[in-house]
């Protein structure tokens, strides 16, 4: 199962080395990571997707409490929460698809970025719901080049019940 | 006043109390060098970092304190890997200074430069790299809080040249703040009354308690406890000496070389009560028939080790010894006759400590290497700190010497580091220069550090290293002969040195003992020598250690001699 780890640490040099090379070392699959400062002075927070059931996870996420830089772990997999990623993907836009490619990325409210004779340059923020069914989608016109953030995250406010 | 980070380096290991540091001086450490004369604490130079480290780990195990050791950048940090994660492994706290090429260098591949911090991330605690000699004392103050806060281990602190050459005003911080690094000390009470209440119910438990009973000074509460409910125990490797191996309730090691007592216990057990034990593949055997009718209670100061290997019932994340007085205070309101409640069970395991005894052939041929060891035992009336290289000398060493008390077995449990023995019995002799320390080595593992002789010589240790010598690389012979077809590839070690003429040259003593008749008068006129000695002896060549789980084989399922 995909899980969504939120972690705060301490913003010093080799941090990412820490919590990346834990991963590595103790044989941990990161599906994906992405890093920024907080508001906080000094303090960063990471969101990690990573895979596996129940008990890896559980070890993953005391793994990762142990290293002395971090600061707070939350696992958002089983909490109600927001998670958005960024993708960037230049798609080939000759004359004939460039019409159908602006539909697509006006239904799902995507930017243009970038625009040259041959193609478009996109800019898709969403969550995983929205950021696959359009990838696929644009993929039939061939894909230049991509670059996503991998998605970060955040607990919702209300934890409401769910039946 | 103004003080060099040299200085200050030696100001607050004065404040730490540390009065032996073990190392080897370089360029990049030579100005720190400059200044030890001026200070109380004793250096002590080994003759590999590799060595200085060992000795250092060996003088943390055998005191309790925290292990120091100060050596260059570049290859001096290098050689100090294998020694940092063999503490590592262990849970031994050590503070690691380095040497590192000045701050404007870093990077640039420099002379005696490598990446230390980067290199140790997997096998220490933490490390550090002191950017400015303004952060140098609050970066001490914390390797030293880390290293034996929480569950201890190796922290390292990289010294840039010109940090260590620079100024600034000391000032030793009085608190450390560390909002991301707080230890739980205290066991949850609700979790212990779970325990009771499983303990009320069982009828056949048993208590296997790890080098985390020693690590948190538990001994006294793990033995008092055990005797107060009648449990038998085992110890892994690491917590030999945690409970007296003289106690009627003491069932052994168990594992892959355990007794038979011990690994049918575990098999056999309903209620498993783990302290201060990480349920290691040497100890669990296949795993899902480790303790597979109990129900498991896991108490260790390290949330990772919970639930990592085996799935537990009753996890208490708490110091051992705390949670052992507290286990007591819950027990105290109950009124079991606990003697008469696991009289059967006691029973029947004494039925398997009588029927399958640690024992090995006697015959009139060759000195069998379990003799030595018995010898030693009977020699010293267990009163010596023994330390052991790695191999068939350190299961032997763990199954026929009694250890009564903690502290007095040093051995790299985990990572399992050849060439360890040797100076973490040096490290133990300076912590303890009136007790006898001997080293239990094998042929092979003592050729990995045989350099610290020159260091045992020059400060006159009285250190004593006993070599099985068969050979043989022994354990790895061992594999071969029960499961590779006796295909001896490259553990024959046909042209070992003349070990005691070898002793002879580094300025110790060497005493040979070939014949079963010598074995007693010249171990004891050797261990009575005020001198390092080395004493070699020649036992039974193709000697396998027994009982032996194989990997990967349920513990019951035992070879037997």
């Amino acid at each position: 199962m995909r899980h969504i780890l939120s972690i705060l640490v301490e913003n010093e040099p080799g941090v990412l080395s820490r919590v990346a090379g834990l991963f590595s070392g103790r044989g941990f699959n990161i599906e994906s990571l992405n890093v920024g400062p907080t508001l906080e002075k000094g303090v960063s927070r990471m969101t990690i997707c990573t895979r596996g059931d129940d008990l890896i996870v559980e070890q993953i996420i005391k793994q990762v409490r142990k290293l002395v830089t971090v600061i707070k772990v939350v696992d958002l997999t089983h909490m109600q929460s927001v998670d958005r990623e960024m993708v960037l993907i230049k798609v080939n836009a000759e004359e004939s698809h460039r019409a159908e490619i602006l539909r697509i990325a006006d239904i799902f409210r995507c930017k243009v970025v970038d625009v040259s004779a041959q193609d478009l340059t996109l800019e898709i923020t969403g969550d995983q719901g929205k950021i696959r069914p359009i990838i696929s989608l644009l993929q039939r016109f061939g894909v230049k080049e991509f670059a996503r953030t991998g998605p970060m995250a955040m607990k919702r406010s209300m934890q409401l019940e769910e039946d | 006043m103004e003080l060099t980070g040299a200085k200050i380096l030696l100001e607050c290991l004065g404040r730490e109390g540390v009065d032996t540091v073990f190392g080897f001086p370089g360029g990049a450490v030579i100005d720190i060098y400059d200044q030890i004369p001026n200070y109380p604490m004793q250096h002590v130079l080994v003759r590999h970092e590799q060595g200085a480290v060992h000795a250092a780990d060996g003088y943390a195990r055998a005191s309790g304190k925290v292990g120091v050791c100060l050596v260059t950048s570049g290859p001096g940090a290098t050689n100090t890997v294998t020694g940092i994660a063999t503490a590592y492994m262990d849970s031994i706290p050590l503070v690691i200074f380095t040497g590192q090429v000045p701050t404007s260098l870093i990077g640039n591949d420099a002379f005696q430069e490598a990446d230390i911090v980067g290199i140790t991330r997997p096998c220490t605690k933490h490390n550090y790299l002191v950017k400015d000699v303004r952060d140098l004392a609050m970066v001490v103050k914390q390797a030293f809080y880390l290293a034996r806060t929480g569950r201890p281990g190796p922290v390292l602190v990289d010294l840039p040249k010109d940090v260590v050459q620079a100024k600034t005003e000391f000032e030793y911080p009085d608190s450390i703040k560390m909002r991301s690094y707080n230890p739980n000390y205290q066991p949850n009470h609700k979790q212990l009354q779970k325990v009771g209440e499983l303990l009320s119910f069982s009828r056949r438990p048993v208590i296997y308690a790890g080098g985390g009973v020693i690590s948190s000074e538990a001994s006294e509460e793990l033995t008092g406890l055990a005797r107060h409910l009648n449990i038998p125990v085992t110890t892994t490797l690491m917590g030999l000496g945690a409970f007296p191996g003289d106690d009627p309730l003491w069932l052994g090691m168990l594992g892959m070389h355990g007794t038979y007592a011990a690994n049918m216990a575990i098999g056999n057990c309903d209620l498993l009560l783990s302290v201060g034990a990480r349920f290691d593949d040497r100890v669990t055997g296949k795993i899902s028939s480790f303790a597979s009718k109990a129900k498991i209670v896991h108490i260790d100061i390290d949330p990772t080790s919970i639930q990592k290997n085996v799935v537990v019932d009753v996890p208490i994340v708490s110091d051992c010894r705390l949670a052992l007085k507290g286990l007591r205070s819950v027990l105290g309101r109950e009124t079991t006759d606990w003697q008469a409640k696991h009289a059967d069970w006691r029973r029947e395991v004494d039925g398997w400590m009588a029927s399958h005894p640690l024992t090995y052939e006697k015959c009139d041929g060759p000195i069998k290497p379990q003799a030595v060891v018995e010898m030693l035992y009977e020699i010293t009336k267990g009163e010596a700190i023994i330390s052991t290289e790695v191999g068939q000398n350190q299961m032997w060493a763990a199954q026929f010497f009694k250890y009564t008390k903690p502290r007095t077995l040093l051995t790299s449990g985990g990572l399992g580091t050849m060439g360890y023995g040797f100076p973490a019995a040096i490290g133990a002799q300076f912590a303890f220069p009136d007790r006898l320390v001997i080293d239990i080595a094998g042929d092979g593992s003592i050729q990995m550090n045989i350099q610290e002789m020159a260091t045992a010589v020059s400060y006159e240790l009285p250190v004593k290293i006993v070599i099985l010598n068969n050979g043989y690389l022994g354990m790895v012979r061992q594999w071969q002969d029960l499961f590779y077809d006796k295909n001896y590839c490259s553990t024959c070690l046909h042209r070992n040195p003349d070990f005691v003429a070898l002793a002879l040259a580094y300025g110790a003593e060497g005493y040979r003992i070939t014949r079963q008749e010598d074995l007693e008068p010249v171990l004891r006129k050797a261990l009575a020598s005020k001198s390092p000695a080395i004493i070699d002896v020649q036992v039974a060549q193709e000697e396998n250690v027994y009982p032996m789980v194989p990997a990967g084989a349920a513990l019951t399922d035992m070879l037997l001699v």
